[in-house]
């Protein structure tokens, strides 16, 4: 068996769930002021009131499992984008602290500002991680060591930026598709329009992302040679797609909800895909690249964090069903809500 | 500056700043709990309100800790990534393990808990606390056996990891139960607990003597202080073994590492200990010290006469800890342990003449001592920490040679410079002085508040914060004799209406 190559896809599952789970938080957060008053605006801080934390847990135990399995891109990823991390950290802060301390007075000068911070740090947070994306499928300068070489200013041109905003898209619409399913009345109209704005804004993005890496980023393709039945992912990530204009034109949002986890889903599958075998590409010096071979934590280590996975995922998918169907349906405010 | 100093102060900065949170959620978890088990057993809805109230102050101190948390599982990357390549194998996997085993648990109850107390019925909100309070001590032990390893090193080896042709060492798993259980964890673990415990006691006792002070809520300020009161007590003591029992682990793994703590600079016979002092690094001596001749030689040795290992027998290749602020820290949590030793006793004696709430002065003491009780967790932390170095990770002494380690001013990350680090402090500094500024301000607020006993109106609506605390001025027994004043009114009652 290939543990390597099994916590490569566990990584990518933990990543995909934290895409799929986070992103219609971020998608809430970026669309906060559809809400025009402060009662819808509580709605929908509401509607991921008793989940966000949870959600952001998955980022926390990627983080974690990437230390783990692969410390040395961990490391050289971390450190590189520096100030990549801890723009994500301050938007991370800002955005917990504002859900946090948003209800806590009643001022609307104290309301209002809150609810600034919370839909900017979402957004600020969703264009990191997609300009992240799309810097680790261009490839970054390492030295043979492994370690980052030049400036992280220097990384940033038009592809990652290009990523960054297919994200802000994907989430916006994954987000109101979330909301369109946690409201009712002249709200939900409201957030039924973004769904479809949404949709379009990533419909378009994605067919640029995928022609601009296509045709300038060669080695993004170059393992569909080796494996062909990959061309599979792509015609269900078309499928999916495709299914969700589908079913938001039937009124049929849950089913529009899973097409797009679905589309995030595969969309994580394909940039892993792109990636292998490796973590961390090497641009120019190819050879210099972080492998899930050369990059890796011992084999004991890996077959030890096997079991440690395989005992926790369970009682973690356990968790997060009892959650969500204890605050299944639309949002109710009581006392306790934010 | 350089990139290791700057380094280590943001760390210092911002584990400083998340570690007010964890001990105080451990704390009150294990509080909630017993609250709402009481419950379910008595029927007594003065144990519903006030698990209600404390939820409340638990779920900001969480929400707190969750997101500068992040900041920490991060810092390690960005910061330290030598260190991370070195020990990724042993460490990474700690803290993955600390993912999947208790951050899901904690995260996926927290909401039942904060949320679900008229969504689901009390035995599964019972059942919800106890998760969360068993998740907060499930990631309390995953990050301290990392820790420990980090001090006493074991169930390893070191082994050649190659890279593009570029051969380094680093630290892999042979071992993992040995790992787990290496000489400090245990020990260590504990002495965390019981201050979690002590700090959960302590900031329940001191928002109940404010509430007894100020004449308010006065039957649930009595009952949380007493139960607090016998927690601290309990743990205090405690503390005093568990103390013992590090310091013996220390004398026994880390000899440099007392001798920092103890500001013990020359081997000689009758070694002292002492009460306090000042450490004088450059002269190589205790100025000011008050001092117990020979006790540590007794505690260490087990003989007043025998010589305590100083800090002129480490070899010219070790290095030394820096010594002024591992010995005051260490000084000051000692103080603080004994303080709270001292405190509680004394409160017990009040409490059986009878007069323990009207000692409206004790009272004033415990309304402040959870800064006492803030300090030592802080203290015992810094002290564990500087008291390690010049080491990150320790060497291990085979016959008389240094083998492994990784040095603090080796372990940083190559790829970032100092300019950036600099950013992120003064970025920090302002983030987290910006959250501790709300974090005391909503306390406050809460706090104002109050419980929902029954004893005070209050205005629930949430869209017009006045003053609506009536205060409850039947009790004239209540707190000593005086009645409450117009000048004692808290400064912040006009918004203590708490909002929705």
């Amino acid at each position: 068996m290939d543990w390597h190559l099994l916590w490569f896809v566990l990584l990518g599952v933990l990543l995909a769930g934290y895409a799929i789970l986070d992103g219609f938080d971020l998608g809430v957060g970026i669309l906060h002021f559809v809400g025009r008053d402060d009662q819808e605006r509580r709605i929908i801080l509401n509607s991921i009131g008793p989940i966000w934390d949870g959600n952001e847990v998955w980022l926390v135990t990627f983080g974690g499992a990437l230390f783990a399995a692969f410390p040395e891109a961990y490391a050289t990823i971390f450190s590189g984008y520096y100030a990549a991390f801890m723009a994500v950290l301050g938007a991370l802060i800002f955005r917990a602290v504002s859900i946090e301390f948003r209800s806590k007075l009643a001022a609307p000068v104290w309301r209002k500002t809150w609810d600034i911070v919370f839909s900017l740090s979402s957004l600020l947070a969703t264009i990191v991680f997609g300009v992240a994306v799309g810097s680790a499928m261009k490839g970054i300068p390492l030295d043979s060591r492994g370690i980052f070489i030049g400036t992280l200013v220097a990384q940033l041109d038009w592809y990652p930026l290009l990523v960054g905003a297919l994200t802000v898209a994907m989430f916006i619409m994954h987000g109101a598709i979330f909301l369109s399913l946690k409201t009712s009345g002249e709200l939900n109209t409201r957030v039924l329009r973004w769904t479809w704005r949404g949709f379009l804004a990533f419909l378009l993005l994605y067919l640029v992302t995928t022609i601009a890496t296509v045709t300038t980023i060669p080695r993004s393709t170059a393992n569909f040679q080796h494996a062909p039945w990959a061309a599979g992912i792509v015609l269900l990530n078309l499928l999916a797609i495709a299914n969700i204009p589908r079913s938001l034109r039937r009124n049929r949002l849950g089913e529009a909800f899973i097409s797009s986890a679905a589309t995030i889903a595969l969309l994580v599958c394909l940039f892993g895909f792109a990636l292998f075998p490796n973590l961390v590409t090497s641009r120019p010096d190819e050879p210099n690249s972080l492998t899930i071979y050369n990059a890796s934590s011992s084999l004991n280590t890996l077959k030890l964090m096997s079991l440690i996975a395989l005992i926790g995922m369970p009682f973690v998918l356990g968790y997060t069903a009892v959650t969500y169907w204890t605050f299944r349906g639309n949002v109710k405010i009581d006392k306790h809500s934010y | 500056m350089d990139v290791v100093l700057l380094s280590r102060l943001q760390f210092a900065l911002t584990i400083m700043f998340h570690y007010l949170f964890p001990p105080l959620t451990i704390g009150l978890g294990v509080i909630l709990v017993f609250l709402e088990g009481r419950f379910l057993w008595t029927k007594d809805p003065i144990y519903e309100t006030a698990a209600r109230f404390w939820t409340k102050i638990f779920g900001l101190n969480f929400a707190l800790g969750v997101v500068t948390g992040i900041v920490m599982e991060f810092e390690f990357g960005t910061n330290w990534a030598v260190y991370s390549r070195y020990v990724g194998d042993v460490f990474g996997s700690a803290l993955a393990a600390e993912g999947i085993f208790a951050f899901f648990l904690e995260s996926g109850f927290l909401s039942l808990l904060i949320f679900g107390w008229d969504r689901v019925g009390p035995k599964m909100h019972f059942f919800a606390t106890l998760m969360v309070a068993v998740g907060g001590i499930f990631s309390s032990i995953w990050i301290t056996v990392a820790n420990s390893w980090q001090q006493t090193p074991a169930g390893h080896v070191l082994r050649e990891h190659t890279i593009n042709g570029n051969v380094f060492v680093r630290a892999e798993i042979v071992d993992f139960w040995a790992m787990v259980f290496n000489p400090s964890s245990v020990g260590r673990l504990i002495h965390v607990w019981i201050g979690a415990f002590i700090l959960g006691a302590y900031f329940v006792m001191s928002i109940s003597a404010w509430y007894l002070l100020r004449g308010r809520h006065h039957e649930f300020a009595k009952r949380s202080f007493v139960g607090g009161l016998l927690l601290a007590t309990v743990a205090a003591l405690a503390q005093l073994a568990s103390g013992h029992n590090q310091a013996e682990g220390v004398v026994r793994n880390q000899p440099a590492k007392l001798a920092a703590l103890e500001g013990v600079f020359h081997t000689e016979p009758e070694t002292p200990m002492y009460i306090c002092g000042w450490p004088d690094e450059e002269a190589e001596v205790v100025r000011y010290g008050v001092k117990i001749p020979g006790m540590l030689s007794f505690l260490a040795k087990g003989k007043f006469d025998a010589a305590v290992d100083g800090l002129d027998k480490l070899g010219p290749t070790w290095g030394r800890a820096p010594v002024w602020i591992t010995f005051q820290a260490y000084h000051l949590m000692i103080a603080c342990g004994m303080t709270f030793i001292g405190s509680t006793l004394l409160a017990w004696f009040f409490y059986w003449r009878g007069t323990l709430f009207k000692q409206r002065w004790l009272l004033w003491f415990f309304v402040f001592a959870v800064l006492l009780a803030f300090a030592a967790n802080e203290a015992g932390w810094v002290c564990a920490e500087t008291g390690r170095q010049p080491w990150i990770v320790y060497p291990t002494v085979v016959d008389g040679q240094l083998v492994g380690g990784l040095r603090t001013s080796e372990a940083f990350s190559e790829a970032v410079e100092a300019e950036q680090v600099l950013g992120s402090i003064i970025f920090f500094g302002v983030v987290y002085l910006l959250l501790f500024c709300l974090w005391i301000m909503l306390l406050h607020n809460k706090i104002s508040h109050g419980p929902d006993d029954g004893t005070e109106k209050k205005d629930d609506s949430g869209e017009a914060p006045t003053g609506t605390s009536t205060r409850r001025s039947s009790s004239p027994d209540s707190v000593g004799s005086k009645p409450p004043s117009a000048e004692e009114a808290p400064p912040s009652d006009s918004t203590s209406g708490e909002a929705q």
